[in-house]
This record gives structure tokens, C-alpha cells and sequence, in this order.
């Protein structure tokens, strides 16, 4: 009993110098297992009187509780010089980039259509498509533009034989639309067109949203709201100016073209807007009585609103494109300038 | 439609700067496309008179001139113009004039000759394109000592109306000046045109044939006329500023009454008609040499002004070259005429011609300014050239001339199209500007239509009328209003831009293509596609109908691999055409390709190209977006743009709905492309048609998991192997993976070795292995016989 304290000095210290758990644990069988040294002491206690049995128990057992008190706050030194060191070997450079593929992107004229038309399906539109290649009925007779029109001539039609061409513009759609649907009509008709044109400013193809609004008691006023509010949320802009100008076009009457302050130079004028400070971004008009005659439309009891615009000159100004062709090259540096 | 602003001014002179002015003209709907000076900007010019002139001493070409500019004693000029002669009134240019493009003249010596400033050329005024052939020379009444600018009003403006071809009244000074009189509200004072009083009786006999195609013809013989007269200066700068070049005077003045009035005129040379002019349908095979020079061959579509002998114009196109007038032509027959719209209209583009007059007569001239622009065209002629004119012969078909019906425009109406009431007043001033007269107004006002207007014949035409001059932007505003109303919904049905987005997230940049492709690659691909060809292509490399996306994306990866893009993903949506005319199908499709490394170049990437299975596993992804992946197989196949060892035709069920494979190596030859590419496409409605998840209870049972191991013909497809060993491991199987396929050693030459893990689990009970060895033993037993597959040990 007396090398007692010598013994737990022994054991601290041995405590103190264990490097690593294994030490640590020969320490923990030497001193406390079944047949350590402490644990022997408890042992021998029999062998002592009666009397001196309790206290000199209770030292033991203090000592042994001191000891296990030491193992395990040496333990958790350990275990945390440990986990420090795995962590710090485990360390990597998180500014590398990292593993696997890289988003692609849309096309800006699918954006720009595809903007367009949750403007307006957000107002209860519908997305209607339509084929491409057209006959003359819906392409031109429909909407007003009788053979030999002046109007034929302003858009250079690429034909196919003498009745079957490329549609010039999405409105096709429209009449298909109203042929076979009853008003209320609301529709938006996006997609590829065609025109016998190709120059800096022109390409043989162009995407297009036209829209239609068919109903009772429809307006020009409506119109005017409709594209004006339209026109400043997909520019993003409200306090944008937009101003209609009397226009012609044979399916629309009365018709107009609508023009919106320069966005480039907010009007002051540059060279996007040929200095003038307004740009024009698409046409419109109440639907001729002539195209719902031709569409099986009631046109003493429904009016309606119609307009159309190009997706390319949209996306050009909303994205500051210069050059229309870029469009169709397809070059994967300019794609990805829309990702 | 180009015209000097201050021509304009003669007729209407509202109190509006020039912009303001094309503001207000635009604004009407006659859209001012430019504004252009009259002439360049310069200053110190003024007229002046060539006195003397003598050559100069040292130099053949120059001579030295004096110059009488009104401010004294002549000034010593030295000229080296080859058409100066004592007389001339010329533009004279001081020492210290700034020319155009501040070309500034000062004292100078030339070959040793004192010049005290420059006698210019039209061009060095910028009063002529191009350079001029010697000095500007004036009429023999231009003012001395006057500035040249002033005298010549060259402080005007060319405005240039892009005008809608529902606005042929506004092809002239009169129609112009008549819209910004009523949109100004200001008065328009039109020139007193008085009837000219014949002076002889000779007449040349007239007959209309084809009524209905020219119901009015006016002729007029004036004889003894003198065509090297000059046209007067301030004709030719009317012309020149309204885009029209000068020719002779009698050109010129059919030119100008045409702008002025609106009213396509032509001059014949009477000597070389015979006996009469009819205007009658062209007979077939008939010939015409135009006054360009080109030769015609007619048939009996066409209206053609004929005499006895042989046709002389293409009535409202353009006039013959042998009835044309010349410097000595000593008698004229004018004409003025009415041709119907329709009879002349697409004639000039049928010859390839686009005339002033075919633009006008096709969009409708005034007929009843037929008449007034003789007597004008006669009257500004005898001012020029002398003669003697006749009495007018005219020959006039009334039932044949358009008919202007009253048109009738409701109160109601009007207030609800536009959404207001515009007040009577307004309205009254609107219609009486435009030349309408209205009806005192009830219920209804009921409008007269004056003659020139070809584009109002029913309501919504006056109420378009109402609001273009009123102002559009001066309308009321609103939104429309609409029943919210929900909409059925396809929930199976993937919408198209989730299928675009899925292509993004995994690489792929959308290209959009020419839906017209060349031929030439066309056929190359697809040796067999028939698809429409255009009748008019822009270019041949851009004349027949897509009848795949694969040759619009190969170009895009070509574009792209000659500017150094390697690793290339593109894809496309949008429709193919298929067939011949008659049986065309317009097919949506969705098309991509790939080319390059298999990962984007990174520190963690291999180096590995790109195959037939990475391309594969995108697209398998994209059939399985509407949940019905099973129901897609892949079945080996030839395409003849495609590798015929590695392509396969994708089918939905029985339908056969795309094809995937490597790009044929010859083809890539031919193409000149290096890497290995490969494309797929299928049908986008097969693609976007899903199914709507069906919910089935988890099982609580444990799984049972067996590894299979067979070797097979190497020929041997896994896919249906795979299939017919579903088929066979009963409806408890609820996984199958096939986790390795190998050839090599230790399976025999021309075999493979395929392993399988199959997963079974009962929804109610555990599975025994007895049950689960009677299903393997099945499986083992069909793969055994029906693919001669033996299990691995």
C-alpha cells in the first residue's frame, strides 16, 4: 500500500508519455486491466485488517479514478492530435475547378421566342405552331393579299410551284387558328418564316411571333395596351416610350407600326437608330373584316387584335447583337455567349 | 416617293421646321424613310458673268478669264473648263468661299497666271454625283452679283416618303401636300391649271379595244415643236430633287407633271405613228423593243398602246424605243391615260421592269386627274418648246371606271373600335381634309369617296382614316379583359423547352439551321431523300427542303472545326420536309451531334474521343424525360450517312421513329472532316409523348440479388438477350443490371462474356431460394437455347 503514490506517479506518467491509442491502451492494462498494478492492489485488499480495509479501498479507488481521468483526457488528446492530422493530410485545393461536363446553352432567338411567349401565356396565350411550307390560300388569300396585291411585293415569297411556297410570315397560324377554333381566341404564333432576301440586314429566314386576340368587344385601345405593356416587360424597362404610326398592312385595318425609344441611346439617337431616337420593333392592327370572312369568323359580333415581330431584331437589341447573320453561322463562340 | 421640301412649301406650308414637318408626315403613315440637303454645304458662290477669256500663255488646256461677280471691276480667273465662254452666266466661287467638304479657295497662281477664285462645276457644288463634264452654266437671266445658294433656293430638303401600296394617291406633290394640310390642318393652294385653247385642229385618231383595261384615253397632237430646247433650270433642280434625272424637255415634263399630279404620261413622235392609236390586248408572239433597249415578246395578257402597224408601249410600264422622242422630233401626240390596277399590275415585274409609271398605274392613279395633267403637261410644253397644240381627243368609258359607293361609318361603331368618342367637329374637319364628303351626321355618317383614293370602300377603312390623323397616340389605352378561364392540361405530354433545357445541362449548344439546304450535301447523306426544291433559291447551295437535320449540323460543325472548335455538341429542333409536293409530311425533329474528347479539357478529365455510347447514353436520357424509356429499342441497321457498323434505328414500339450512329468514314472523307462524328435524330412527338407515374407499394421484403455470368457469340445482341431473360425471371424481378461485357482471355475467340445481377423481391412474403433457383434455371435455360449462351462458371 504505501508505493501507492509511487505507483500512480509511475502510471501518470506513463499516461503522459503514450504517443499514440495502442500506448495509451498498454498503459490502460498494465495499471488498470484484470491484472494490473492498481487492479492488483484492489486485489490484496483482503489480506489487510478488517479496520484499515475501507480507507485504505477508498485511496485505491481514488487513485484509480484519478487515473482513469487522466487515461481518458490523454485519450481525447490523442484522438484530436489524430483527427488533426488526418485533416490536415486530408487537405485539397478547393479552388481547383470542378469534374465533368459544362452546361451548353439555348440559341438567343429560342430564348427571345421563348421569353416572348411566357409574356404572353402569362396573360392567358396560347402557343400555337403551324407547317412551314405553306399554300398560297393561308400564306396570302386568307389575310387579304389577292394575286397580283402591291402588297404580294413586299415580302419576296420563295415559292415552290405556283400555289406552294415557304410561309412569309407566322400569320398562316392564325388563320388555322381561327378556322377551327371558336373565340375567345388568344394565341401566340412563333417560328421560322422565309423571304427572298439576303443582305447585311436581311437573312432567307427569321423567326417571327405574330399574336391574336379574337373576342367580343376587343379594341384598339386594347391593342395599344397589350403591346405597350409587352414592349416595356421585355425590355425590362416600364418608363419605356412607345409610339404607334399609322402603317399598312392588307389583314389589319386600322393598322400600325410600332416604334420604341431607341434602347441603345434611350433617344437621344446613334447610330442603331439611324440617329432618329426611335426604333421600330413590330406591326399591328385590328383584324380586317376581310380575314374573319375568310377565317369563318362572325365579324359583326367578334373584333380582334393581331401582331407580329421579328425574334432576331428583338434578341439584336435586347442583347446588343450587330450583325443578323451571327445567327445562323452557328459558331460555338457566339452561342456561348447566350449561356 | 422623293420630293423637295420646298416644292411641298408651294403647295402647304404648315408653320414646322423640316423635321417637324417629316415628324408630321410620318406620323400620317407616309413614313419619311430621309431628309437629305438639296445640295453640299458652301458658302461665298455667287452668280457671275464670263467677260472675256483668252488662253492661257504657258498651258493648252487652262484660259484665263474675266469674271464680272457684281462687286466691281471684272476678276482675272484662271479656268481650265473645256465648255467657258464669254456670256455664260456661271456659279462663280470668291477668294474666301468654303466649298463642300471645306475645300476653302484662295488667291492662286497657275503656271504663273494670278486666279482670283473658281468658276465650279455642278459636281463641285455637290449638285451632281459623280465629276461634271466642265462648268455649272445658268440660264442667260440669272442675276449677277446674287448669291448662288439664295438664288437657287439650295436651302431645301429632299424628303423621301416610304409610302404603303395602299397610298398610291400619295405618289405625287398633290397627294402629299393634301395629307399634311389635313394632319397640319393647314390650307393647300393648288396651281391653277387652266384648259390650254387648240391652236390647230389636227387630232390622231384614238380607239380603245380593251374598255375595261383602259376606260379613259386623252391624246393631244402639238405640232411643230422644238426638242433641243433646254429644260429650264428650275424644272431640272424640281426633277433632280425628287430623284429624277433630266432627258429632254418633253420627258421631262411628263416626269414632272407626273409628280406633280400624280399622272404617268408618255410622248410619242407622231411622225412615226400610224394611222391611229388603239389600245388593245397584245397579240401572242407579238414584239416590242422597249425604250431600255430591251426586246419583248408579248402575248394577250398584256395591254399594249398599239397604231396600225405594230404595238408602241406597254400601256402603263414603259414606251418603245422606236416611237420615242428625239432631240428632232418635230411633232409630239401625248398621252394621258387611265389603265386599270389590275390590268397592269405585275406586268412590269413579268419583264423584269419596275417603272414610275407601272409603280403608280398598279396602285391606282387618280382618274379623274386625267384630264387636268394634259392641259399641264401641254401648257409647261409650249413654254419650253414651242408648237402648236390640237384639241384633247379622249375616249371615256365610264362603267369601266372605278366606282367610288358611299360609305357608310357608324357612330357605335367608330366609338368601339377606338374606344372613344371623337368629337363631330374633328371628325368633319378630318373627312373634309382628306377630300370625303360626310353626310350631316345621325346615327351614321355617310361618306363620299373622292376619286384618287383606291383603298377606302368599307367602314373599318374611314375608321382607320379617323384615327391615323387624329393621332393614334393621342387614342385612349387600355388592357383587355378576358373570363379567367383554366385550360386542360397534358401532364404525359413533356413540353418541349424541358427537352431543349435536358441537351443544355448535358453539354449541348442549340444551333439553328437553314431549313434549306444545298443539294449537293443533301445527297450526299441521304443518296435516296426526295424533298421539295425551291422554283426561286436565294443561292443553289440553299435551294432544296431539309429532308434530316443532319446536313445543316454537319455545316454547323464544319463552321466550327475550321475555327478551331474541338470538341464540338450541338442540337437542333424543327421541322424536316419529306416527300414530293403532293405528299409532303412537315416532321418536328430533334437532331444532335458530337465530336472531340468525351469530357471538357480539365485537370481531371481524360483524353479519351467521343463514341457511339456517350452519344447514346444523352439520348437514352432524353427518351426516358416522359418515363417510358422501356419502351424505346435500339436495332442495328445501315443508314447511308452513317457508319454501317455502328448505327442504330430507334423505334418506339413497331414505329420506327429516329436513327443514331457514327458518320460514315467516306463521308467524312468527302467532307474533309478529321474527327470521328457522331449524330442522332428522332421524331419529337415520340420523344415528348410520357406517361403519367403510376404509384406501386414498397415492398417490406428483403431483395434477393443473383449474379449471372454468360458467354455468347460475339454477334449476339445484349439487348434482346437482356429482354428475353426479363421475360423469363418472373414478375418478381424488380432489378436487372448488366454490370460487365468483356472479350479477351479467358473467353474463347469471337465470344463475349455478359454479367448480369438480377434482383427479385415478393410485394407480401420473403422468397425462398428455392424459388429463386427455379427462376435462374429458367433464365439460364432461355438464354441457353434461344442465344446459345452457356453460364460462366
Amino acid at each position: 500500500m504505501d508505493h501507492l503514490p509511487a505507483l500512480v506517479n509511475e502510471a501518470s506518467a506513463a499516461i503522459a508519455a503514450a504517443e499514440d491509442a495502442q500506448a495509451l491502451d498498454q498503459v490502460r492494462v498494465r495499471y488498470l486491466g484484470k491484472k494490473g498494478e492498481i487492479t492488483a492492489l484492489l486485489k490484496g485488499l483482503g489480506q489487510l485488517p478488517p479496520e484499515e480495509r475501507p480507507a485504505a479501498g477508498e485511496r485505491i479507488n481514488e487513485a484509480k479514478q484519478a487515473l482513469q481521468q487522466e487515461l481518458e483526457q490523454r485519450r481525447q488528446t490523442l484522438e484530436q492530435a489524430a483527427l488533426s492530422a488526418q485533416l490536415e493530410a486530408e487537405r485539397i485545393d478547393v479552388t481547383l475547378p470542378g469534374r465533368g461536363e459544362v452546361n451548353g446553352g439555348l440559341h438567343p432567338v429560342t430564348q427571345t421566342l421563348e421569353r416572348i411567349e411566357a409574356l404572353f401565356q402569362h396573360i392567358g396565350f396560347d402557343v400555337a405552331v403551324g407547317p412551314e411550307i405553306e399554300d398560297d390560300f393561308h400564306n396570302f388569300e386568307a389575310l387579304n393579299i389577292p394575286a397580283h396585291h402591291p402588297a404580294r411585293g413586299m415580302a419576296d415569297t420563295f415559292y415552290f410551284d405556283a400555289t406552294r411556297l415557304l410561309r412569309t410570315h407566322t400569320s398562316p397560324v392564325q388563320v388555322r387558328t381561327m378556322q377551327t377554333q371558336e373565340p375567345p381566341i388568344r394565341i401566340v404564333c412563333p417560328g421560322r418564316v422565309y423571304r427572298s432576301d439576303s443582305d447585311l440586314t436581311h437573312t432567307p429566314m427569321f423567326h417571327q411571333v405574330e399574336g391574336l386576340l379574337v373576342d367580343e368587344g376587343i379594341s384598339f385601345a386594347d391593342l395599344k395596351g397589350t403591346i405597350a405593356d409587352f414592349l416595356q416587360a421585355f425590355f425590362e424597362r416600364d418608363d419605356l416610350q412607345v409610339r404607334f404610326r399609322p402603317s399598312y398592312f392588307p389583314f389589319t385595318e386600322p393598322s400600325a407600326e410600332v416604334d420604341i425609344q431607341c434602347v441603345m441611346c434611350r433617344g437621344e439617337g446613334c447610330r442603331v437608330c439611324s440617329h432618329s431616337g426611335w426604333l421600330e420593333v413590330m406591326g399591328c392592327g385590328m383584324v380586317h373584316p376581310e380575314v374573319f370572312r375568310h377565317s369563318g369568323i362572325d365579324a359583326s359580333r367578334f373584333t380582334g387584335f393581331a401582331f407580329g415581330m421579328g425574334a432576331e431584331r428583338l434578341a439584336m437589341l435586347r442583347y446588343g447583337v450587330n450583325d443578323l447573320r451571327l445567327f445562323f453561322d452557328n459558331d460555338l463562340r457566339f452561342l456561348r455567349q447566350f449561356n | 416617293m422623293k420630293f423637295s421640301e420646298a416644292w411641298l412649301r408651294e403647295w402647304v406650308s404648315p408653320q414646322l421646321d423640316t423635321q417637324a414637318l417629316a415628324d408630321a408626315i410620318t406620323m400620317a403613315g407616309l413614313e419619311v424613310d430621309a431628309i437629305e440637303p438639296v445640295g453640299a454645304v458652301f458658302a461665298g458662290v455667287v452668280v457671275a458673268e464670263v467677260v472675256a477669256k483668252a488662253p492661257h500663255p504657258d498651258a493648252d488646256k487652262l484660259n484665263v478669264c474675266q469674271v464680272q461677280d457684281g462687286s466691281g471691276e471684272p476678276v482675272q480667273v484662271v479656268c481650265g473648263a473645256p465648255n467657258v465662254a464669254v456670256g455664260q452666266k456661271v456659279p462663280f466661287a470668291r477668294v474666301g468661299a468654303v466649298l463642300p467638304e471645306d475645300f476653302k479657295i484662295k488667291r492662286a497662281k497657275l503656271r504663273g497666271v494670278e486666279s482670283h477664285g473658281m468658276i465650279c462645276s455642278a459636281s463641285e457644288l455637290g449638285l451632281e454625283e459623280g465629276h461634271s463634264e466642265g462648268i455649272y452654266v445658268l440660264p442667260a437671266d440669272a442675276p449677277v452679283g446674287k448669291d448662288f445658294r439664295a438664288w437657287m433656293t439650295l436651302d431645301d430638303s429632299t424628303i423621301d416618303v416610304d409610302l404603303t401600296p395602299n397610298r398610291g394617291d400619295c405618289l405625287s406633290l398633290r397627294g402629299i401636300a393634301r395629307e399634311v394640310g389635313c394632319v397640319t390642318a393647314t390650307r393647300v393652294v393648288e396651281p391653277n391649271i387652266a384648259p390650254v385653247v387648240a391652236r390647230s385642229n389636227a387630232q390622231f385618231p384614238i380607239a380603245v379595244s380593251d374598255e375595261a383595261g383602259c376606260p379613259r384615253y386623252l391624246g393631244r397632237v402639238i405640232r411643230d415643236v422644238d426638242l433641243s430646247a433646254q429644260t429650264p433650270l428650275w424644272m431640272r433642280e424640281r426633277l433632280r430633287r425628287s430623284g429624277i434625272r433630266s432627258i429632254d424637255p418633253a420627258v421631262d415634263v411628263t416626269n414632272y407633271v407626273m409628280l406633280e399630279l400624280g399622272q404617268p404620261m408618255h410622248a410619242f413622235d407622231l411622225d412615226v405613228l400610224e394611222g391611229g392609236i388603239e389600245v388593245r390586248r397584245a397579240h401572242d408572239g407579238e414584239r416590242l423593243t422597249l425604250l431600255d433597249g430591251q426586246e419583248v415578246v408579248l402575248d394577250g395578257t398584256t395591254l399594249v398602246i398599239a397604231d396600225q402597224a405594230k404595238a408602241l408601249a406597254i400601256a402603263g410600264v414603259m414606251g418603245g424605243e422606236d416611237s420615242g422622242v428625239g432631240a428632232d422630233t418635230r411633232h409630239l401626240f401625248l398621252e394621258a391615260a387611265f389603265f386599270a390596277p389590275l390590268a397592269v399590275a405585275g406586268k412590269a415585274r413579268e419583264f423584269g421592269l419596275h417603272t414610275d409609271a407601272s409603280h403608280r398605274f398598279e396602285r391606282g392613279v387618280d382618274p379623274d386627274i386625267t384630264r387636268p395633267a394634259m392641259e399641264r403637261a401641254t401648257e409647261l410644253l409650249l413654254a419650253i418648246v414651242g408648237g402648236t397644240p390640237g384639241p384633247i381627243s379622249e375616249v371615256r368609258k365610264p362603267v369601266h371606271l372605278p366606282q367610288r359607293d358611299d360609305v357608310a361609318l357608324s357612330r357605335e361603331r367608330l366609338a368601339a373600335c377606338l374606344d372613344v368618342r371623337l368629337p363631330d367637329e374633328e371628325i368633319q374637319r378630318i373627312f373634309r381634309g382628306l377630300g370625303m364628303t360626310a353626310s350631316a351626321p345621325g346615327d351614321r355618317w355617310r361618306v363620299q369617296i373622292p376619286s384618287w383614293r383606291f383603298d377606302i370602300a368599307i367602314e373599318e377603312d374611314l375608321i382607320e382614316e379617323l384615327a391615323r390623323v387624329h393621332g393614334y397616340n393621342r387614342l385612349p389605352v387600355r388592357r383587355p379583359q378576358a373570363r379567367l378561364s383554366l385550360k386542360p392540361a397534358d401532364e404525359a405530354l413533356q413540353p418541349l423547352r424541358r427537352v431543349r433545357r435536358h441537351l443544355v445541362s448535358r453539354g449541348y449548344q442549340e444551333a439553328v439551321t437553314y431549313s434549306f439546304v444545298s443539294p449537293e450535301l443533301q445527297s450526299l447523306l441521304l443518296p435516296e431523300a426526295v424533298s421539295p426544291t425551291l422554283a426561286n433559291p436565294i443561292s443553289s447551295d440553299m435551294s432544296v427542303m431539309r429532308h434530316s437535320l443532319f446536313p445543316g449540323l454537319l455545316k454547323a460543325l464544319m463552321h466550327n472545326l475550321n475555327r478551331q472548335q474541338q470538341r464540338v455538341r450541338l442540337f437542333e429542333t424543327g421541322l424536316v420536309f419529306q416527300g414530293e409536293l403532293d405528299a409532303l409530311v412537315q416532321t418536328p425533329m430533334i437532331g444532335g451531334l458530337v465530336c472531340g474528347s468525351r469530357d471538357v479539357e480539365g485537370w481531371a478529365a481524360g483524353r479519351e474521343s467521343v463514341d457511339f455510347f456517350d452519344l447514346k447514353g444523352d439520348l437514352e436520357s432524353l427518351l426516358a424525360l416522359g418515363g417510358c424509356a422501356d419502351e424505346w429499342q435500339f436495332v442495328a441497321a445501315s443508314h447511308p450517312a452513317l457508319h454501317p457498323g455502328r448505327t442504330a434505328q430507334l423505334y418506339r414500339g413497331e414505329q420506327a421513329q429516329g436513327w443514331i450512329g457514327a458518320l460514315h468514314p467516306s463521308i467524312r472523307a468527302q467532307l474533309g472532316i478529321k474527327p470521328e462524328v457522331y449524330l442522332f435524330e428522332v421524331a419529337q412527338q415520340a420523344v415528348l409523348e410520357g406517361r403519367i407515374a403510376a404509384f406501386q407499394p414498397l415492398s417490406r421484403y428483403p431483395e434477393v440479388r443473383r449474379d449471372l455470368a454468360f458467354v455468347v457469340d460475339a454477334e449476339v445482341g445484349v439487348a434482346p438477350l437482356l429482354e428475353a431473360i426479363r421475360a423469363r425471371a418472373g414478375e418478381w424481378l424488380t432489378q436487372w443490371q448488366l454490370f460487365d461485357v468483356y472479350q479477351g482471355q479467358g473467353v474463347a475467340e469471337g465470344h463475349k462474356s455478359i454479367a448480369l445481377g438480377l434482383t427479385w423481391q415478393h410485394p407480401s412474403r420473403t422468397l425462398n431460394d428455392d424459388e429463386i433457383n427455379q427462376l435462374i434455371a429458367a433464365v439460364v435455360d432461355e438464354a441457353e437455347s434461344r442465344f446459345g449462351a452457356r453460364l460462366r462458371s
